[in-house]
């Protein structure tokens, strides 16, 4: 029975190579394998893992109007993406975002275009680059916001963060515009740039490379950070200086295909030649497509992560009043803002209910006038008839005196007649005062039905 | 002055013709032509390689099952240190303790930082109860480490993670009933089921880690006494409601389902580890050698060692360290955060005044 080799091979002579190989492992020590364990296929795992969520990309354009961005999307991703054109009237800079979903092989991308609309049409440009800006920040702020929930889904989140920022040069081939070395200086900071030069079919040779030094040259003297293609990775360090090197790029863009030989290519048909986009004698484009997405795709969205997202981070938890003061302190700090969140929730939610209610009284007091002012009116009535009434009562009271004043001098009427009757002891003239009686009485009732008043009473004799 | 190049010569690189695809979705674009994405993937795996990987696993089980040994044969090398030597005394600690050792491996270019935490103690006692909670605390004590780098200020680019991704727990195998009292002859003898420790260790863990149970020296256990056990075993899970891993609830789509219950059907695995290799028909495999044969470790015939290797290295290392990030981790942090909340504690005054943007978390 033979011992297990490893063990018996650790002599000195290996500490040797393992005092070599702790520097690199963080001080620890190397195993060596003494047979297939199979971890080897871990990079497939995780490459798996990732083509199952598909990956997400978002450019920003920005450019002015015309300067060739929707074309040379277009280009870039061999499709056409339906953009509409727009004016050059547009009071302000706005972003138009854009997302599709392309699928080359079986790998999904997420793709999200970024249109500056505007940018540099207005005659006053000074807030040309500042909803930018603001769009940048708030694409970070939402992430930001994920992350900082209890309870949150960073896994299935769909990141907004703009990856690559292509910042359109006006071919003039001189130098770069003012409002073009404002925008990049605001934004370097935040997306990485790559500076392209737009519509390159309108520069010669020569005066481009002229150009291009003159842009590169400004940029460095006005301390605008591009994104540099990373040169740390020997597989790909060699054409990544190469391609550093040839910064920024002239392309050209078309969406609409020439017969040239046998083929049917992209290229824009002049009556003095063709410009072909894929040629790279013509134009940069093929370099533009090989950097941008199948060199270094990955590390833009890295940069993003680790470094721009970062520094945001940092900034607006330093603006919150955060500060790594020693490692115990901070989850208590975090606490504290879930805190002061809270308690801000609850005073708002005060506040708001607070609102609710004063409206709420505001309303019945309201409705309380409007009820007040239908009971006055209502008084008010009320009050007009009863007066009415009273009139009336009154003119029936004269009219009851009147009646009775005649009833009044009838009876002293009668009691004269009876006595002068009583006298000559005449019967007739009974017959007739009783006659004559009867038709007063007769004429009493009428008078009490013209007035109309029932409920006037008059007891006769 | 030379003249602007516009000739009718043909293009300098021929066009590879990719096959169209025709994206599904509202806003799926068709692709004319050749793109280069997918040369993404490429760029994730060379960034990988160079960052290394990280896998941190712990064994529980008594002593004497045979973990060292197990992780010894898992990873090919000596990771854990064997406690028992012949001719050495092993002393069972008191309470249960918990080891850590790091190696980095390397295979394929692929270099992994492997964490072996080993349990010694666990179960060893007259007396066992919470003698899990040690084993609690100290992955809980991984994840907050976790945490706090996580929401510093300025943390670094690539968080140190020493949370525990896969937790092996070694089931003993119970001794047959019925041997002395009366067992009927010629039928065949009932396996015991889970024993009540194994039960509350699987329940309470499988809340915060990856548990994955295997069947440690399954070479008492014939085929059938083996097949019994285990069914009896996954009804006891089933009937606790412990889900170990893989879990049901975190398979993504159907293919991930029919692979996983592929797996599930098998589970816990009957292993048998070894160290030492011996001949066997000409070729050295590594194998325990009894009087009445060699067990090769390998062979699937044999034991079921090939099926643990294959679900905890080749196939779903990657998925074990995403469901503890995604799922444990993430439950740890509500579970944190939302305790933290609670008016009574105490506000230090290290806290400079909140700014206007608090308003806005």
């Amino acid at each position: 029975v033979l011992p297990y080799p490893v063990v018996t091979s650790v002599p000195p002579l290996t500490f040797l190579l393992l005092g070599h190989t702790q520097l690199k492992n963080d001080g620890y020590r190397t195993l060596p394998l003494s047979g297939h364990v199979g971890f080897g296929s871990l990079p497939d795992q995780l490459v798996k893992k990732s083509i199952k969520q598909g990956f997400c990309f978002n450019i920003l354009c920005i450019g002015e109007t015309g300067s060739g961005k929707s074309t040379l999307i277009n280009s870039l991703f061999n499709t056409t993406f339906d953009d509409p054109v727009s004016s050059h009237f547009l009071p302000s800079v706005k972003l138009r975002a854009q997302t599709y979903e392309l699928q080359e092989a079986n790998v999904l991308l997420k793709l999200t275009i970024v249109n500056t609309v505007g940018f540099g049409d207005q005659i006053n440009k000074e807030n040309s680059y500042q909803p930018i800006v603001d769009y940048i920040d708030a694409q970070f702020e939402a992430y930001l916001q994920e992350e900082l929930k209890i309870k949150r889904s960073l896994f299935s989140y769909h990141d907004t963060r703009i990856h690559v920022c292509l910042y359109f040069i006006s071919p003039t081939g001189h130098s770069l515009k003012t409002l073009d070395l404002l925008a990049m200086k605001s934004l370097d900071s935040k997306v990485n740039i790559i500076p392209i030069i737009g519509k390159a079919d309108s520069i010669s040779k020569t005066e481009l490379q002229k150009f291009k030094n003159k842009i590169m040259s400004e940029l460095v003297s006005n301390g605008v950070q591009i994104y540099q293609f990373p040169t740390d990775d020997e597989t790909i360090s060699k054409i990544n200086t190469i391609m550093n090197g040839h910064l920024p790029f002239a392309v050209v863009g078309s969406t609409e295909e020439v017969r040239i030989g046998n083929k049917m290519v992209r290229a824009r048909q002049y009556p003095w030649g063709i410009v072909q986009v894929e040629n790279e004698n013509h134009c940069d484009f093929v370099k533009l497509r090989e950097m941008l997405i199948c060199t270094n795709m990955e590390d833009l969205r890295e940069q993003t992560h680790a470094r721009h997202y970062e520094l945001y981070r940092r900034c607006r938890l330093e603006e919150m009043g955060f500060r790594d003061i020693g490692p115990e302190n901070k989850p208590v700090s975090l606490q504290e803002a879930y805190e002061a969140k809270r308690h801000e929730f609850y005073l708002e939610l005060q506040r708001k209910e607070e609102e609710m209610r004063q409206q709420f009284v505001q309303r019945v007091k309201e409705k309380e006038a409007i009820l007040k002012e239908a009971e006055q009116k209502v008084h008010a009535k009320f009050e007009e008839r009863m007066l009415a009434l009273q009139e009336v009562k009154l003119k029936l009271e004269k009219k009851k005196k009147v009646l009775e004043d005649e009833i009044a001098m009838f009876v002293e009427k009668k009691a004269n007649a009876e006595v002068l009757q009583s006298q000559p002891s005449v019967s007739t003239p009974l017959l007739s005062l009783k006659k004559d009686k009867d038709r007063k009485k007769y004429v009493l009732m009428l008078v009490i039905r013209g007035s109309k008043k029932k409920f006037l009473h008059i007891s006769l004799l | 002055m030379e003249p602007e190049e516009h000739s009718m010569e043909p293009p300098a690189t021929p066009e590879e013709e990719m096959p169209l695809t025709a994206a599904p979705g509202p806003a799926g674009c068709q692709l004319f032509g050749y793109v280069g994405i997918e040369a993404v993937l490429d760029q994730m795996k060379v960034k990988t390689m160079k960052m290394g990987f990280e896998f941190n696993i712990m064994v529980v089980g008594q002593s004497g099952l045979g973990k060292s040994t197990m992780v010894n044969t898992l990873f090919k090398s000596k990771v854990s240190r064997k406690a028992s030597q012949p001719g050495q005394e092993e002393r069972i600690p008191k309470t249960v303790q918990l080891q850590s050792v790091t190696h980095v491996i390397e295979e394929k270019g692929v270099k992994m930082k492997l964490t072996v935490t080993d349990t010694p103690g666990f179960g060893d006692q007259i007396n066992n109860e919470n003698c899990w909670d040690p084993i609690i605390k100290y992955i809980n004590e991984q994840y907050e480490r976790y945490l706090r780098e996580e929401i510093l200020i300025t943390r670094k680019r690539k968080i140190p993670d020493t949370r525990v991704h896969g937790c092996v727990y070694f089931v003993m195998v119970v001794p047959p009933w019925g041997g002395g009292h009366g067992g009927h002859a010629g039928v065949m003898v009932v396996l015991g089921r889970l024993r009540p420790l194994d039960l509350e260790f699987m329940r309470r863990l499988s809340k915060i880690v990856n548990v994955v149970p295997v069947i440690a020296k399954a070479d008492t256990l014939t085929l059938e006494e083996r097949a019994e056990f285990k069914q009896r075993i996954q009804e006891d899970l089933k009937t606790h409601a412990i889900s170990v891993y893989p879990q049901e609830d975190f398979d993504q789509d159907p293919d991930d389902r029919a692979l996983n219950d592929r797996i599930r059907e098998k589970i816990p695995f009957a292993v048998v580890g070894a160290d030492q290799e011996h001949q066997v028909n000409g070729k050295r495999v590594l194998g325990r050698k009894t009087k009445w044969g060699i067990i090769e470790v390998e062979n699937p015939a044999h034991c079921e060692f090939p099926l643990l290797q294959d679900l905890l290295i080749r196939s779903h290392l990657q998925d074990l360290k995403d469901i503890t990030h995604n799922v444990h981790y993430e439950s740890y942090r509500v579970r944190r955060l939302n305790e933290s909340n609670r008016p009574e504690l105490s506000s230090p005054n290290g806290l400079p005044g909140k700014g206007e943007g608090g308003s806005d978390l």
